[in-house]
């Protein structure tokens, strides 16, 4: 005898029941309380209305950003780690090389230097995910998510979503760094929140970016060996220097460097941007528009290839 | 298009001639395995044997190349989502996020559920109170043992009390002591109606969880049945044990003409055993008058029941200790060759 049937009240199949031929995203879940709460049959759930669904999918993308959220309240300190790579950077080419990197204009090296490394907060996005969800796929916390009846998406947009509250913390310790070492946005309190945006939108783009490669990856010892990968891949833009005085193979690469664009860009809305000499590529003659650009492509590409990843991981 | 009824009496898992490949390995080759609700299957057999793969594929984790299966009544490849519902699943690694406490991993996996924040608190105090967690419930889990990680895993695979439950190699690695608790939540749980499908290496485990054993080897079904049908399937267990190692050779001989089953021999131990065919009765007078008669020494004769050990090594030729998953079973060191 099967105890596994469900009551004709509760069917499945009845009235509406959920399709998951219906979206990629199918999401189901007990609408009402756990069966292990009343004591139904085991097994006899009804079924979930589209707006069921939905309601979820933002629950679910809650939960997982709660995960990554406590997980950084246990761990204060990985903030704080977060910040010595661009402080690192603030003082080697702040004050070391900088004493003796002269840019073009009024403006100190350190002017043109702190957007640059705001801008690499937003790029090492990366890192911290690849090497999470290469750690979630390793470890069996993918395919523990994946029995789940949660939303694909809803999934990762959690993990991403709450990274991108801590980076915005990061951030903001960065931005009250430089303002206490003299560094100014000089064009006005709406351009500079619109350059706070531009990065942080940034940052949601390499969080995917990582999240992508990081389940791609499935291992986390591989995806810490390649996480130092990103290290040139921040280089070879303008973050650090003008791109004028680059041989003209690297000088394509730096400026067509989606880093390079967001770093312009936030040059740009913080009124940091030093006088041009010769002629830039498209991009950093229109930076925040290739900035964009840039982000909603990477996102395009990402997105789906993340979610996609997940949904077929180990499959 | 809406996912059909589950049929009226249908077994908690259905599985009908799955196939699956990966590259140039046949993971599973005409699966076939039908589990009644409210029973535990015991899915056994050496690594590579295609066992996780079957489980991965009933899980909704994979998808098989061909055949079709059925859990608590829905298609895991047209339905996994209405199979989700109703799942628990603790794969081979300890799924639970290190970084944070076991209380609140067992709170996240309650919201995933959709419990509701208050739901979820409550639904992990319980599990926590009454698998005896509480103690370390605060603690992060990086800090825990791995029988208590272990622990927690499969309690998170009990959120929402599941109608089918699957453990894959649930007590791999554990001490005696973890794997007794594993055993007990799993007992409870089936005592409440909850189907549960284990894969494990360990025999005894089959044999002590499991109403039902299905056998694999190298991707396919070899046998099923419960443990008492399985082993009543072979005959009679025959273990000789020698004054001199030398002889083991000779015993051998006796043993395969005797038995019509492949000797296993233990050298330092001077032990020999072998399993007869069914229905060929090895009577004990007749075994020692041909030992007698091919000059061995015995020590010790001894005819009894076969263990799942000996159903192995008579099914598959080789005993489960062999191959890549060394140190296996109960008896294993006694049957190793």
């Amino acid at each position: 005898m099967s105890t596994l049937v469900p009551s004709g009240r509760s069917r499945p199949g009845d009235a509406g029941g959920p399709s998951d031929a219906a979206g990629p995203s199918g999401d189901g879940g007990p609408s009402g309380t756990a069966p292990g709460a009343t004591g139904a049959p085991l097994g006899s759930l009804p079924p979930v209305s589209r707006a069921g669904r939905a309601r979820f999918a933002i629950s679910d993308a809650w939960a997982l950003a709660l995960r990554v959220l406590l997980y950084y309240r246990h761990s204060p300190g990985l903030i704080v780690a977060s910040l010595l790579a661009p402080l690192t950077m603030l003082l080697i080419f702040g004050y070391i090389f900088g004493s003796a990197i002269r840019v073009p204009g009024d403006a100190g090296y350190r002017e043109y230097l702190m957007p640059g490394l705001f801008t690499l907060i937003a790029a090492n996005g990366i890192m911290p995910s690849m090497t999470g969800a290469a750690r979630d796929a390793g470890r069996g916390v993918t395919d523990r998510l994946r029995t789940m009846p949660i939303s694909r998406s809803a999934a990762l947009f959690g993990q991403t979503v709450a990274d991108l509250v801590v980076s915005a913390a990061v951030l903001a310790m960065l931005l009250g760094l430089g303002l206490a070492l003299g560094w100014r946005a000089h064009d006005g309190l709406s351009r500079a929140a619109a350059g706070v945006a531009l990065l942080l939108l940034f940052r949601f783009v390499t969080n995917w970016i990582g999240v992508g490669l990081g389940l791609a990856i499935g291992r986390e010892d591989t995806a810490a060996q390649l996480s130092v990968l990103v290290f040139p891949l921040a280089m070879v833009t303008n973050v650090f220097v003008p791109t004028d005085g680059m041989p003209a193979w690297l000088r394509v690469i730096a400026e067509w460097n989606p880093i390079s664009a967001v770093a312009a860009a936030a040059r740009h809305l913080f009124g940091n941007e030093v006088p041009g000499t010769a002629a830039v590529a498209w991009p950093l003659a229109h930076p925040v528009a290739a900035a964009l650009a840039w982000s909603a492509l990477l996102l395009a590409v990402f997105i789906p290839l993340a979610v996609r990843a997940f949904a077929t991981h180990g499959r | 298009m809406s996912p059909p009824a589950s049929p009226p009496h249908h077994p908690a898992i259905e599985v009908r001639g799955i196939h699956k490949r990966f590259g140039d390995t046949l993971a599973l080759s005409d699966l076939d395995l039908v589990v009644p609700t409210g029973t535990v299957c015991g899915l056994l057999g050496p690594n590579g044997a295609g066992k996780t793969t079957a489980v991965r594929i009933l899980a909704t984790l994979t998808r098989p190349d061909a055949g079709r299966a059925h859990v608590a009544g829905f298609d895991v490849v047209r339905h996994p989502d209405e199979v989700r519902r109703r799942i628990g699943f603790a794969g081979q690694h300890a799924a639970v996020e290190e970084g944070i406490t076991g209380r609140e991993n067992l709170r996240l996996i309650g919201r995933l559920h959709h419990l509701g924040a208050r739901g979820a608190r409550r639904r992990a105090d319980e599990l926590l109170e009454r698998f005896g967690l509480l103690d370390a419930a605060d603690r992060l889990v990086r800090a825990y043992s791995g029988g208590m990680r272990r622990r927690l895993d499969v309690i998170a695979s009990l959120v929402v009390r599941p109608a089918v439950l699957f453990l894959d190699e649930p007590t791999t690695g554990l001490d005696p002591r973890s794997r007794n608790d594993i055993w007990t939540i799993v007992r409870e749980l089936v005592s409440e109606g909850t189907t549960v499908l284990l894969t494990t290496q360990y025999l005894d485990e089959a044999d002590r969880l499991a109403d039902d054993i299905a056998v694999l080897d190298h991707g396919r079904l070899i046998a099923a049945g419960s443990p008492a049908e399985l082993k009543a399937a072979i005959g009679t267990r025959v273990e000789v044990t020698l004054a001199d190692a030398d002889q083991l050779g000779a015993a051998a001989a006796v043993l395969a003409a005797l038995t019509g089953g492949e000797p296993v021999r233990d050298e330092p131990e001077r032990r020999i055993v072998a399993v007869s065919d069914p229905g060929r009765p090895v009577a004990l007078p007749g075994l020692v008058r041909d030992l007698d008669a091919a000059g061995v020494q015995a020590l010790d004769v001894a005819l009894g029941h076969p263990s799942l050990d000996d159903v192995f090594l008579a099914l598959t030729g080789r005993a489960a200790s062999d191959g890549p998953a060394a140190g296996l079973g109960l008896a294993a060191a006694a049957v190793a060759p």
